[in-house]
């Protein structure tokens, strides 16, 4: 059997702040949906029309009982349990947007949910532009993310392997694929900086400011929707991503993103 | 093989779930960690000075089109506030209510609704941003807080505006609602203390007779039903010390992000 090949996939700088961004995107997801329960509605525009929302999470009374109500563009599901209104400590339906497990902290605090999410978002702010900073400077950005026109010519191909499950092998596992790379430039250069600008779009201070925010995102409550939206996209990246992982090779890959060491598989005939 | 593969994902996947259990647990109980407190409010700290300096004195919260009002502008926190006293001057149409401006001026005031109308008033479609997340657009006529403190010739020592109003929020602890802002926020040309809103004198549920306008902050600055104003050089004697009802409930003094 040949020996195996290694490869120092990924550098210390990357492994650093991947890890940090994790953390940090948690904790700012639950924070996040803690603040999203003080007023379970998203809207359009610079106001909030409460009679007229994109999305809300609502409690109704019936036969004796509270039901949990979404609504999404004026559709009325019921998601009782889930969603609208849940179980609180002690047993008993209560009405709260999402589940209290899943935001930070766990029972009704808008408070602390904000001090958490403010905290995080410089740490989030100060991570992502040291990545940035270093990607550029370093060259990783275009070296190992940017797609080549070759690449992209055959995306198709790419999606189609992908689909099979066949993941690349010997020298074309050395590099990034190219859905690989579109993905990560999408959300390293345009989803996470829409989620930083979105989150100042809110801040009454920062539209003072800089009232072009208003203006590039349609008015506060606008942006709100828009940082809701980014937030559940980010939920879905990482979902796939973690799956990929999975699938990919899981201990192969997890190493090399915690000693940076990657084992090239082996090209089979 | 395929059963030890197996097994193996059950065991990760109660390993993850165990993991988050604990990172969930761990996170209330050291939400309520004084230290953990204090770290993540350092945080504040850095906000408001980047913010302080981003944002120039003169900057302006937007302002609006009459096309652009609310039809259900949200009143929230107290909206009908039983305390005697309140009850008694709501009954006359405020006709008793004064304003005393007192605390660090060389000139304390008191001053009657008519006396504020008499005054040159400012008029300001702005956007009402509540820390709940909600926003409303409403049209306010007031008097510019500066002009107000102008005349009582505020002291040089002075670097707050504390504003205490006539409604006990806390209905446990009997806690009057109390408010302060800076000097940048105070004279400030969009703070006014409004005694109409919408054209209409201001409704008792949005602060009657006199709410004060703080435009580039978020609602619970807003202090309404204001019954005095004092000028200070500090707010940690004042009750909970942290310059506010909500802020001496964890909520952040500085108020605009």
């Amino acid at each position: 059997m040949a020996a195996r090949e290694v490869i120092y996939r990924h550098s210390g700088a990357v492994r650093l702040t991947h890890w940090i961004n994790a953390l940090v995107l948690l904790v700012l997801l639950m924070s996040g949906l803690q603040i999203f329960n003080a007023h379970s509605a998203l809207y359009f525009g610079s106001k909030s029309v409460f009679a007229d929302p994109v999305l809300s999470m609502t409690a109704v009374r019936e036969d004796g009982t509270i039901k949990g109500v979404t609504t999404l563009f004026g559709y009325r599901f019921d998601t009782t349990g889930v969603l609208g209104a849940g179980e609180s400590a002690s047993g008993e339906l209560e009405r709260r947007g999402f589940p209290w497990s899943v935001t930070l902290p766990g029972y009704r605090s808008l408070a602390m949910g904000r001090s958490w999410h403010f905290f995080f978002a410089w740490l989030f702010l100060f991570n992502g532009l040291a990545y940035l900073l270093w990607s550029l400077g370093s060259g990783h950005l275009r070296r190992d993310l940017t797609p080549s026109g070759q690449e992209l010519k055959h995306i198709g191909g790419s999606f189609a392997e992908h689909a099979r499950f066949h993941f690349p092998k010997g020298e074309e596992a050395k590099r990034y694929n190219v859905i690989q790379k579109l993905t990560y430039l999408f959300v390293a250069l345009i989803l996470l900086p829409l989620m930083l600008l979105t989150g100042l779009a809110m801040s009454p201070g920062m539209d003072a400011a800089f009232p072009l925010l208003l203006d590039v995102l349609g008015g506060r409550q606008t942006a709100r929707t828009i940082h809701f939206i980014s937030a559940g996209a980010i939920v879905i990246f990482v979902a796939v991503h973690i799956f990929m992982v999975l699938v990919s090779g899981f201990w192969n890959n997890l190493r090399s993103m915690i000693t940076g060491r990657y084992v090239i598989p082996e090209e089979t005939p | 093989m395929n059963g030890r593969r197996l097994d193996r994902r059950g065991f990760l996947a109660r390993g993850l779930a165990a993991a988050s259990t604990a990172l969930l647990a761990g996170c209330d109980d050291i939400s309520s960690q004084p230290t953990v407190r204090r770290i993540l409010e350092s945080a504040e700290t850095l906000t408001r000075v980047t913010q302080r300096a981003l944002l120039s004195p003169q900057a302006m919260a937007r302002e609006y089109a009459e096309s652009e009002l609310s039809k259900d502008f949200k009143a929230n926190g107290s909206t009908n506030p039983q305390d005697a006293d309140y009850r008694t001057l709501a009954a006359n149409d405020f006709a008793d209510w004064t304003l005393e401006i007192g605390g660090l001026v060389g000139q304390p005031l008191s001053l009657s609704l008519a006396d504020l109308r008499a005054m040159p008033p400012r008029t300001q479609i702005t956007r009402h941003d509540c820390v709940e997340g909600w926003s409303c657009i409403g049209k306010w006529k007031g008097v510019p807080l500066s002009a107000l403190l102008e005349q009582a010739k505020l002291k040089q020592e002075a670097r707050y505006i504390v504003f205490y109003c006539a409604d006990t929020l806390g209905r446990r602890t009997g806690a009057k609602y109390y408010e302060s802002i800076g000097l940048e926020d105070a004279f400030h040309a969009q703070t006014i203390l409004a005694y109409e809103m919408n054209d209409q004198t201001l409704p008792i549920p949005h602060g009657a007779p006199l709410r004060l306008r703080v435009e580039r902050q978020l609602g619970y600055k807003m202090a309404k039903y204001i019954m005095r104003i004092e000028a200070v050089d500090g707010f940690d004697s004042i009750s909970g010390g942290k310059g506010g009802y909500w802020e001496d409930r964890g909520y952040a003094w500085y108020a605009g992000i």
